[in-house]
Order: structure tokens, then sequence, then C-alpha cells
């Protein structure tokens, strides 16, 4: 009896499992997000969503929150959260607008004021790593809820930006500083002359959308290979190839456009190389994967020999150096740094990450997903504002959106 | 006051693949204590569980007459209002409540709506004199010691007018001061006329308290004794418990013990909330190469909290002693320090402490062993793979691909799972907490097998369990432990039921075979 019931599952599961190099869940939202930009497409006047400046004003205007998301993601799967990260973005902003702009009245610390833009970011995120290692502390070694660490840090960061700031803006940034929130590569077309590019295209867009798809060519092909070799099952030929092909399509689809614009946003090179870090991190390295473990069984993982607090205190690291960042280009997107910044990205990002597929009880979520996440978030929003949809009718939408997608998850995860 | 309160007629439950209890009847009498002793497993818990309609009549067969009429029960609230009250192991109070709202929850004493302070303190008052507890009705429940709550509960029911209480275990967490006080209760409230159903494995409890006992073994009643009157010895009760038909259940196998390579030295260790609760008492112990070694011990004797203890002090405080890996002395202070060391634990609940169960099994095997894995700075997938696909042959884990998420495994598979991720970090020494609890008896076999194959390999592997034939048909060595404290030691050849269960159950002595 036992038997027959266990050849039963083992079919069905077999099938399942056929679809598990197919992962449904992410596909899907996919789908979705690209549902919302064909949606958008039809109902903006003159399609303005998939206008050149419009991807461009997207990737800008949304990149801080996906660099946000990043960190959370990271802090999600662990089974944490933290709510402080808008105002430690606006903290590192005022951070970063003193060691860059404004001189320090205090005698012997004008130094610090003297600083090239670059070494100035460096030591904003190094202040921002700081400010993680004792949120770190509070939650990894002394076992304070990262929520209750996060409200807390949530009002001391927005108090310190306060303090620092002294109630006023600190700007104007240098050029090369506002470039990496407002800055272009290659906008004056240096490019375009030595290879013959006529100037309505940029060429240098083109070009690193070309490396990009074959970056991703590659990568495909080697992993599949690799899964081959090792005798794995492996996506079916056909969509294998057809994902691909759709991917790359889309891939030069945006890079076509911002070539139509200005080139590529600072902003979306510096979030490629963030996702595709943080990604590999997520996935293969032993940081990684004690942070799944950790957040899938906590008990589990420590009788593993996972030194649970470290993992832990480096997770905070982590999220508030990001947030740090995300200050930084908010601070140069703006050309001011000013205290008011960031004010509820957390719960934007909290958002990305969870219609992104993370689960509450943590163990769950990708990188990529958030990514997708903190777009559906982004098209609306772009799409709703083309369509002059009023503010109130879009918090009513972006609410239903962020619940029916974790309801979602529910449901098919109770069905299974 | 004679006749019978509590008749259960061929009582029947199954869970899928299990049949927990098989044509059960059971009789109690009006105003006695009626024990029901049995192995761990034997079902004695599920058929408590049938009674008080915590599985609700529909869910098992056979029908249960109490007072005389045939009650269908479908929650807990049916049988309370029956007069039918169970106090689990787990006692069901709120810690930041007081004595009095405890007693009281769900049973709120009110007036208009509200809850009439006085009245409820009065009458928490006089039910508390009613059980020998002397306290503030409004201290709160964590201030008070497990003996005083256990009172607090019986209170509780005495409030619902309780007229069959059924114990489990519930001197198992209580001193020799509190346990006969209880027992002393119980007694007393038999001559008020109401009737008990106590589990115990204390059996000399047993032996004193009750009127009558019933023997459950592998879900079927094996005899109901009569206490009284009639000399009814623990050996006579261990024999029922116990006598089964053991052959061919386990693999046999010719050790080759070669020399030392485990020794724990006076190993103490404390309650990790309560400091001066003693758990772990001056265990020393000693595992050969090739050797398989059994600790026997009831439910909360330490068994576990002594293995978690050595393994990385995952378990307890103030902990002392010494731990020698073949003939070294080995740092433990950490769980990564113990795996360094040698020595690999798999946990007795797998669910909770031994798996990622929404991981799949290629991650679960290697999360232990991760840094082997690593090339340059990158885990390799791939290689996680090959090896996660080795064990699912040479364990034999049923399972279409080691993607397959460990959720979905039954708990045999789930098992070899646990034990692959051990066996994989390459241990001197495995400790395996109830390597078969919860699984079926093919898949019992194959574990029996692979434990086997360890010490063949050289390995040292103790084997905790509550089955006494389990550890008799593979051990080649038993440790007794009672209270904490190793109370005997048998050899394979002198091991049988009734001289373990008699160590088991002892006072703390230790006793060599």
């Amino acid at each position: 009896m036992s038997n027959s019931a266990q050849e039963k599952t083992t079919g069905l599961a077999s099938l399942r499992e056929r679809f598990k190099g197919v992962n449904l869940r992410q596909n899907g939202l996919f789908v979705a997000l690209l549902g919302l930009v064909f949606y958008f497409a039809v109902t903006t006047p003159n399609s303005a969503s998939l206008t050149p400046s419009n991807f461009s004003n997207l990737v800008v205007q949304n990149g801080y929150i996906l660099v946000l998301a990043i960190g959370m993601v990271i802090v999600i799967i662990a089974g944490h959260i933290d709510l402080s990260v808008g105002s430690v973005a606006a903290f590192i902003g005022a951070v970063a607008g003193i060691l860059v702009v404004r001189p320090l009245e205090q005698d012997g610390w004008e130094w610090l004021s003297a600083l090239p833009w670059w070494l100035g970011i460096v030591g904003a995120i190094a202040v921002g790593a700081l400010v993680g290692a004792w949120q770190g502390f509070w939650v990894a070694y002394v076992g304070i809820p990262a929520f209750i660490v996060g409200l807390a840090g949530m009002l001391l960061f927005r108090g310190l930006a306060l303090m620092t700031l002294q109630n006023t803006n600190i700007g104007p940034f240098p050029d090369e500083f506002r470039a990496i929130g407002n800055g272009f590569l290659d906008k004056e077309q240096a490019l375009n002359v030595m290879l013959g590019v006529p100037p309505e295209l940029n060429a240098s867009a083109l070009v690193v959308t070309m490396l990009g798809i074959l970056a991703l060519w590659v990568h495909q092909l080697r992993q599949r290979v690799g899964r081959i070799k090792y005798e794995q099952v492996v996506e079916p030929v056909a969509w294998f190839y057809s994902k691909n092909v759709i991917l790359t399509a889309m891939v030069g689809f945006v890079g076509f456009q911002l070539s139509r614009a200005n080139g590529i946003p600072y902003t979306l090179l510096l979030l490629v190389f963030l996702v595709v870090v943080y990604s590999v991190i997520m996935n293969s390295t032993q940081f990684g994967r004690y942070v799944y473990a950790i957040g899938g069984n906590l008990n589990a993982a420590m009788l593993s020999g996972i030194n649970v607090r470290r993992v832990n205190f480096w997770i905070f690291v982590n999220m508030s150096s990001l947030a740090a960042l995300s200050g930084v280009l908010i601070a140069a997107r703006m050309n001011s740094a000013v205290p008011k910044a960031g004010d509820g990205f957390e719960l934007d990002a909290i958002s990305s990450v969870f219609i992104g597929g993370a689960a509450v009880q943590g163990g769950v979520g990708t990188v990529i997903g958030s990514m997708i996440g903190g777009m559906v978030q982004g098209v609306l929003a772009n799409g709703m504002n083309l369509n002059s949809v009023g503010i109130d009718t879009q918090m009513t939408i972006k609410g239903l959106v962020l619940l029916f997608a974790v309801a979602f998850d529910v449901w098919s995860k109770n069905r299974k | 006051m004679t006749g019978t309160i509590l008749e259960m007629r061929s009582i029947t439950k199954t869970f899928p693949g299990v049949v927990a209890l098989d044509d059960v009847n059971l009789q109690v009498k009006h105003g006695e204590i009626h024990a029901i002793c049995g192995e761990n497993g034997a079902g004695k818990s599920t058929l408590m569980k049938v009674l008080s309609g915590v599985y609700p009549h529909g869910s098992y067969s056979g029908d249960i007459i109490f007072n005389g009429k045939t009650r269908e029960f479908s929650n807990l609230r049916d049988s309370e209002a029956e007069g039918v009250v169970i106090i689990h192991q787990e006692l069901a109070l709120s810690p930041h409540l007081s004595i009095a709202e405890n007693i009281f929850l769900r049973n709120e004493i009110k007036k208009f709506g509200l809850i009439n302070w006085n009245e409820t303190n009065k009458c928490a008052k006089d039910l508390m004199d009613r059980v020998g507890l002397r306290e503030n009705p409004n201290t709160p429940i964590k201030d008070i010691g497990v003996g005083k709550q256990q009172l607090v509960e019986i209170a509780k029911a005495l409030s619902k007018e309780v007229k069959l209480l059924i114990l489990d275990e519930p001197t198992a967490a209580l001193n020799d001061e509190d346990s006969s006080h209880l027992l002393g209760l119980l007694r007393a409230l038999r001559d008020q006329g109401i009737t008990s159903i106590i589990i115990s494995h204390k059996l000399h409890e047993i032996e004193t308290i009750a009127d009558t006992t019933t023997i459950l073994r592998d879900g079927e009643v094996v005899e109901s004794l009569d206490m009284k009157g009639s000399n009814v010895s623990q050996e006579r009760i261990i024999k029922g418990m116990v006598g089964r038909d053991m052959e061919n259940r386990y693999p046999t196998r010719v050790a080759e013990v070669g020399e030392e390579i485990l020794r724990v030295e006076n190993w103490n260790a404390y309650h990790p909330q309560d400091h001066a609760r003693k758990i772990v008492d001056d265990v020393s112990i000693v595992v050969n190469r090739g050797e398989i070694v059994g600790l026997a011990g009831i439910m909360g004797a330490g068994r576990t909290e002594f293995a978690r203890s050595v393994f990385g002090h995952s378990y307890g405080t103030n902990i002392t002693g010494k731990v020698f890996v073949a003939g070294k002395e080995a740092n433990v202070r950490t769980v990564a320090d113990a795996i360094r060391s040698g020595i690999a634990y798999a946990t007795e609940d797998r669910k909770r402490f031994g798996l990622n169960l929404i991981e799949d099994i290629k991650r679960n095997v290697t999360l232990a062993s991760l840094r082997d894995f690593v090339k340059g700075f990158l885990v390799s997938s791939n290689e996680e793979f090959r090896k996660a696909n080795e064990y699912r042959d040479s364990m034999n884990i049923k399972a279409p691909s080691v993607l397959t998420v460990t959720n979905q495994l039954s708990g045999g598979n789930q098992q070899k799972v646990v034990l692959s991720k051990w066996i994989n970090v390459n241990p001197e020494v495995l400790i395996l907490d109830e390597p078969t609890r919860g699984i079926d008896v093919g898949a019992k076999y194959e574990i029996y097998l692979i434990i086997q194959r360890l010490a063949s390999e050289g390995k040292g592997v103790i084997v905790i369990s509550s089955e006494l034939p389990e550890l008799i048909g593979i051990c080649d060595r038993i440790y007794a432990i009672a209270e904490g404290a190793i109370t005997g030691e048998v050899s394979r050849a002198n091991a049988d039921p009734e001289t373990l269960m008699k160590f088991m159950t002892a006072e703390k002595e230790a006793t060599h075979v």
C-alpha cells in the first residue's frame, strides 16, 4: 500500500521537478511586470511610457530604492527586518555633504571637508558600515529584535541627520559627485566619432548593451554545460533558448531606447554590478548560504556549526553600507543633502522584497526577484503619473498590489 | 462508590501509514487511580487524546462510555464540560498571569460581563487550599516552581468540577518532595471520589499509588493488572511493557572494537534558565572505535541534554568536564569547535533542529561541511550536486532528485538526509539521538545497517533511544541514564530489557553488570 502511494507521489513530484528547472513564481512575476509595461504602453498618451527618456527616468528614479532592496532582501531572508534604512540614507547624505561640500566650523577639522569627491563617497560609506556595526551589535550580540533596533534607528539616524545638517540643506555637490545620480556614460558621444555611429544614437550605450547580452549568453551557456557535465536536470532546450532570446530582445530594446536618450545612466551600471555581485554572494558563497540556512531553520543552522551571531552582524553591516550608498545616490540626484531625504524609503524597499517573493518567515527570497518587485512598483508609479492618476489612487493601488502579491504567494504555497 | 466510570471500547486510531491504537479496551472504575504504562510510542498519549476529544469523534473508531452514556467529544471543551480534564506534561499555564487568573482562565467568574475579582480570588484561595498550595493567588505563575505549577493545574481542574483527572507524566519534572506531595494529593482526591488516570514511567510511583495498571505496547493493550492485594512488582510491569518478539528486526554483525575514540570525564551541565537545576550529573563515558554504544533513559532523563552539551555546549549552562577525542583533549565550546574536533550530533527532532525543510536535499546535506565545497571564493554547486547524489545512492534516499525539497520526504528519508549531512563532516564520533523515531519498520532496518556500516568503518557511534529492544538489538554496550546521571553500564551479553529498565528507573547509584 505504502509502496504504490510512494510511486504515485514520485510520479507527481517528477513532473513538478521538470517544472522546477523553470522557476514558475519568479517567471510569473516577470510576466506581470511585462504586462504592466504593456498596459502603460497602450494607455499612456502617445505611449509616453515607452519613450527613451522615460526609460532613463525609471532607472534613476528607482535606483536608490533598488539599492536598498538588495540589502533588505538579505535581511529579510535571514528572518529580520530593517526599518532604519531611510533615515540612515538621510544621515549618510548629510555626512557626504559635510565631507565633500561644507567646511566644518570646528577648529582642527577643516581638513575633513577638503576631501576629493570620491574619497568623500568612500568615507560616507565607511560611516554607513559603522552604523551597520552599531545595529548589528544590538541585533546579533545583544539579541534585541531587529524590528525594535530598526525602529529606534529610524528615529536615531533621522535625528543625527538633522543635527549634522543643522536644519539646513547642504549643496551643491561637485559635478563628478552628481554624476553618480544624474550622469550618463559618455554623454558627449566620444565613441560615436570613433565608431561612426550617427549622433541620434549613443554608441557607448549600444556597445555596453551588446557586451551585456554577450555576458548573459556566456553565463547561461556555461552554467548549462556545467550542469550537463554533472548530469543534472536542466531546462528543456526549447525553453532555454526561447527564454534567453526573449531576455536578449528585452535587454536590447532597453539598451536601444537608452542610446536614443542620453545613454546609459551611471546608476544603471552601478545597479547591474551590485545585482550580479550580490546574486553570486547569495547563491555561491558560504555567507549567502548561511543566510538562507539561518532564515530557513535557525536551530538547525546553529546545530550545523554556523556562527549565527557573526552572520547576523555582517548582514546589518552590509545593509547599512548599502543604505549609505543609497543616501549618496539620493544626495547626488537632488544635488543637495536634505534632512527629509529617504523618508519612507524603507517601506518601498520592504515592499519590493515581498512583492519579489521573499517570505515573511525568512529563508526565501532572491536579489533578482526583489529587483523585479521594485520595478513593478516603479513602473506602476511611473505609469500612473504619466496617466495623471491622483496620489490618493496611487497609494491605494500600491497597497493593494503589495497585499495581493503576498496573498498570491501564501495561497500558492498552501495549495501545495 | 463502585462501578465503572469510563469504558473505552475497541478504540482504533490510525495515522497515515501507522496504526497508533489497535482495538484498545480500557475500563476505569469509579474512584480509583488507574495507571497506564508503556514504552514511548506505545500509544498512551494517543489514547488520552482520543478520550479528551483532542482527536475528535469520527477520527477514530470505537466507543467511549463515560458516566453511563456514550460520548462523542469533538474537542477539549466538550470533554471538560462532562468533567474529563487532562493535564499535559508541558503545562498549559500562562506565565505572566496570576495563579487565580490561570485557575479561572476560560472559566472566569463574571458579574455584569466584568470579572468579579473579589470572588475570583476567594474561590482561587479555596481551591488552592484543597490542593495544598500556600501562595498568594495574585502571584504570577512564572514566579512559582514547577511543582506548584502542577498544583495550579489541578486546582484549575477542580474548578471545572472534574470527575476524571488525566495526568500525563505529572512527576517527570518534579523533585522527590514535590512528587510525593502530588501523589498524596491524588490519594486525597480519590477519597473525595475523583477518579484519576496517571501516565508515568516511574514504576515505583505506580507501584505505590495505582489501584489498577493497564499496560500498552505497540498500540495494543497487553494486560490490566489489579494492584491491590496481589503483589505486582515493578519487574512484572516491565515484562509486560517490553516483552515482544525481537527476532529479525536487527541486522546481525560482528563488532571489531578498536582503541578508544571518545572519552567524556565528569561532565556536568545545568538548566539554561534555572541555573540551580543540575541536568547532567557527573557523567563519564567511553566509546571505542568500531563500537556502537547505547544511551538508555526515559524521556527527560538527560540523554539529549548530555549529548547536546557535549556537542558544542548547545545545551545548558555552567558546563564542566573534559572531552577527549582519540586521546587528545577536545575543544567543544561551540558547535563549530565540536565538529572540528570530530564530533557529530544528529538530533532527535529532525524537523525542528535537523533540517531546513524549505531547502532541497543537496543544500541540507552540505550545510555542515560547506567549506569543503568552496573553490576559490565560491561554493561549487555542481560539486555539491555530485556529492549529494552519492549520498542519495549510498543511503538509498528515495526522492526524484537531490533538488527535492526535504519537506516532501518521508520521515525515514529525512533521517537519511540528516545522517548524510553528518557523515559528510567526516566525524570520528557520531551521536545519533533517536535515529529511528517516527519512521517505519523497513526504514528502521536501513538506518540500522547505516549505523553498523559507520561502526565498521572505525567510527565510534553513540545511539540514544527510548526503545530498549532497539538498543539491545544494535548496541555493543549500553549505558543507562536516570535523572542526569549514569546509573548502570551493561554489555551486550548481559543486556535485557528488565535489567535496563531497572537502571533507567533507579535512583542515582552507578552499578556495573
